[in-house]
C-alpha cells in the first residue's frame, strides 16, 4: 500500500524521522547488540577479566537445574494465567453479551483493573492473603486450610496467578465481548429454530466463530505472563519460597542485580528475545491467514 | 435474545454481579484499610466498614511517607509518576506521528530500512533487554533523571504503526488539493493531518498514560534517589521487612493513590480507551 500523492524534499523526511531513529538506535539496537555480545562473554564479579567463550553461557544455562526449574515455573504460571484468565473472562463476556439492561454499567465495572499497575495489584492481594492478618486467609484458616504463601510453594504460585489473572481479566473481557457482539444473531436464531439449546449453540456456533479472538488472546496472555508480570512477582513473593515463583524474567533480573553474573543474565535475555520473536511471528502469520473456521 | 426466558436474564445478572464483586473486593478491602488506625488494621479480623482516619492517613503519606518503612513522601512520588506518564505519552505520540508522516508522505532513500528498523522494535519489550539498556543509560549519565526514566520507553513502534495505518486512509485528494493551493508538507501536516488524527491521538494518549504510570521494572533500576521514585515502586519499599510491623493502613492509602489516576483516566475516557486498545493491537 503506497500513497499516490507524495511531497518532495531532500531533507525534510530525514528531519521528521530523525527523533524516532535516534531513540531506536541508542536505546534499542545498541543495547540489544550488547546483549548478544555479552551473552558470549565470561566476566568475573569485578569485571576485571573478560573472556570470549562462544556459546558456553548458553550451555551452562541449559545444564543448570535452577534455570530449567525457572522454565518449568514460567510454563506452569503462564498456562494457569492464560487458561484461567480466558475461561473466566469468556464466561463473563458471554453473560454480558446476553443481558440487555445495564450492559454498559457492567462493562465499566469490569474494565478498570486493566489500569491498575501489576505491582499494585500484587500488593492488594498480599494484603488480602497475608497469612496473619489477611481477610481472605482468615476465611481459609476457618475452613481448615493452613494458608501461608510465605512458606508454601503451591500457595505462593496461587497468589501470583490470582493477582495476574485479576489484572488481565478486563482486557480479555473487552476483546471477547467485541468478538461475541460481532457474531450475526441470525445464525443463532436459525440454530434455535432447529432446536439447538443454549449450550449446544455456544459450542457449535459461538465458540468456533470466536476462534480468531481466542487465538489472539492466547498469544497476548502468554506474552503478558512471560514479561509483564515481573511487578507482581517482585512485589509479592520475590520469586520465593525456594524459587517456586521465579519466572524467566525475574531470574534475569535476579542474576543481573544480585548474583552479578552479567554473562549469564545476558544469555538469558537472548533466550527471552528468541521466545518473544517466535511468539510474534506465530501471531503475525496467523493473523495474516485470518484463521479458517 | 433468541429465546425469552426471564430466569436466564436473571442468572446472567447474578453471574455478572458475582464477577464484579470478586473484581471489586481487593479494592474495597484496601480502601477500608486505608481509613483505619494502625491498631484497627492489625486486629484480627479487621473491621469491614470504613473508619475515620481517611484524611489523616492520606495526608500523612503524602507529606512524609510511612514511619516504620520508607519515609519518602508520596506526594513527590505521585508527581514523578505523573511527569513520567505525561512525558512517555506525549513523547511517543510526538515522535511517532512525525516519523509516520515521513514514511507515508515522502519517498526517500533508506525509507524501507527505517521502516524495518522501527518494525523490529515491536517485538522486544523492555524487560528482555533490561541490563544492556541500563548500561547505556548509565553511560550517558541519565540515572535519576526524567530523561533516563522515559526515553528508553519511548522507543516503540506501536504508535508509529497506528499513525501509518491511519494516514493511509486519508484520501489522496486532500494532499493533492493542498499541493495545488501551494501548501508545503508541514502546512499540510498542521492544517489537515493533525486535526484529522485528533481521535487517534486521544485514544493513544489514554493507553500510553496508563502504560507510563504503571511502569515498574525500569524505574526500579534507573532511580536510586528517593526524590526520583515513582509511586508504583515506592509502595513496595513501605512494606517493612524482617521483624518490623508493616503499617498496612499507610501502604493501602498509597496503593489507592497509585491506582486512582490511571483508573480514573480509563473509566472517564472509556470510549477512547477501548478504541485505543483495539487499535494498538491490530
Amino acid at each position: 500500500m503506497e500513497k499516490r500523492v507524495v511531497f518532495r524534499s531532500s531533507w525534510l523526511p530525514y528531519a521528521l524521522i530523525a527523533p524516532q531513529m535516534a531513540i531506536t538506535l541508542v536505546f534499542f539496537f545498541w543495547p540489544a547488540s550488547q546483549a548478544l555480545w555479552q551473552s558470549m562473554l565470561l566476566q568475573d564479579a569485578f569485571a576485571a577479566k573478560t573472556q570470549f567463550v562462544w556459546f558456553d553461557n548458553f550451555k551452562d544455562l541449559f545444564a543448570d537445574p535452577r534455570y530449567l526449574a525457572s522454565f518449568r515455573v514460567t510454563a506452569v504460571f503462564s498456562t494457569l494465567v492464560t487458561v484461567l484468565g480466558l475461561t473466566l473472562s469468556l464466561l463473563l463476556a458471554a453473560f454480558a453479551d446476553r443481558v440487555v439492561r445495564f450492559g454498559a454499567v457492567y462493562k465499566t465495572l469490569l474494565i478498570w483493573p486493566y489500569a491498575v499497575a501489576t505491582a499494585v495489584a500484587a500488593i492488594l492481594f498480599v494484603f488480602l492473603l497475608n497469612p496473619t492478618i489477611g481477610v481472605v486467609s482468615l476465611l481459609l484458616h476457618a475452613m481448615g486450610v493452613d494458608w501461608n504463601y510465605l512458606i508454601n510453594p503451591t500457595h505462593a504460585m496461587i497468589l501470583v496467578v490470582i493477582a495476574a489473572v485479576w489484572k488481565q481479566i478486563s482486557y480479555n473481557f473487552l476483546f471477547f465481548l467485541a468478538g461475541l457482539q460481532a457474531i450475526p444473531k441470525s445464525l443463532l436464531e436459525a440454530a434455535a429454530i432447529d432446536g439447538a439449546g443454549p449450550a449446544r449453540r455456544f459450542w457449535t456456533i459461538v465458540f468456533p466463530l470466536l476462534s480468531p479472538t481466542t487465538f489472539f488472546l492466547v498469544v497476548v496472555n502468554i506474552v503478558y505472563a512471560f514479561f509483564d508480570t515481573f511487578g507482581i512477582i517482585d512485589a509479592s513473593t520475590s520469586g520465593g519460597p525456594v524459587q517456586a515463583t521465579t519466572t524467566l524474567v525475574f531470574k534475569v533480573y535476579q542474576d543481573g542485580t544480585q548474583a552479578m553474573d552479567l554473562g549469564s543474565s545476558a544469555a538469558q535475555s537472548v533466550i527471552l528475545m528468541a521466545i518473544v520473536v517466535t511468539l510474534t511471528v506465530v501471531q503475525f502469520r496467523f493473523i495474516e491467514r485470518k484463521v479458517q473456521y | 435474545m433468541v429465546e425469552h426466558r426471564p430466569w436466564r436474564a436473571l442468572s446472567g445478572h447474578l453471574v455478572l454481579l458475582l464477577g464484579i464483586a470478586v473484581v471489586v473486593l481487593p479494592i474495597y478491602v484496601a480502601f477500608v484499610a486505608s481509613t483505619l488506625t494502625f491498631d484497627q488494621v492489625t486486629t484480627v479480623p479487621m473491621p469491614m466498614t470504613p473508619g475515620t482516619q481517611l484524611v489523616k492517613n492520606y495526608g500523612d503519606v503524602i507529606a512524609h511517607g510511612s514511619t516504620l518503612g520508607s519515609r519518602a513522601p508520596v506526594g513527590r512520588m505521585l508527581w514523578n509518576s505523573f511527569v513520567m506518564a505525561m512525558l512517555i505519552a506525549v513523547g511517543k505520540i510526538a515522535i511517532s506521528i512525525l516519523s509516520a508522516f515521513a514514511i507515508v508522505y515522502f519517498r526517500f532513500p533508506l525509507r524501507r530500512t527505517c521502516f524495518w528498523l522501527i518494525f523490529v522494535t515491536l517485538m522486544l519489550p523492555v524487560e528482555v533487554r533490561i541490563f544492556p539498556t541500563y548500561k547505556v543509560v548509565a553511560d550517558l549519565g541519565l540515572i535519576d533523571t526524567y530523561a533516563g526514566l522515559t526515553l528508553p520507553l519511548i522507543a516503540s513502534a506501536t504508535a508509529t504503526f497506528l499513525f501509518r495505518q491511519f494516514f493511509m486512509t486519508i484520501p489522496d485528494e486532500l494532499a493533492e488539493a493542498a499541493r495545488i493551493d501551494g501548501a508545503g508538507p508541514m502546512r499540510f501536516f498542521w492544517d489537515v493531518v493533525l486535526p484529522l488524527s485528533r481521535t487517534s491521538i486521544a485514544a493513544l494518549f489514554v493507553i500510553m498514560f496508563v502504560y507510563g504510570w504503571n511502569q515498574y521494572l525500569w524505574p526500579l533500576l534507573v532511580t536510586t534517589r528517593e526524590d526520583m521514585y515513582t509511586v508504583v515502586i515506592g509502595i513496595k519499599r513501605m512494606i517493612a521487612g524482617g521483624d518490623q510491623a508493616t503499617e498496612w493502613q499507610l501502604v493501602m492509602a498509597t496503593a489507592m493513590m497509585a491506582l486512582l489516576p490511571p483508573v480514573a483516566v480509563v473509566v472517564l475516557m472509556q470510549r477512547l480507551f477501548v478504541r485505543g486498545l483495539v487499535e494498538t493491537e491490530k
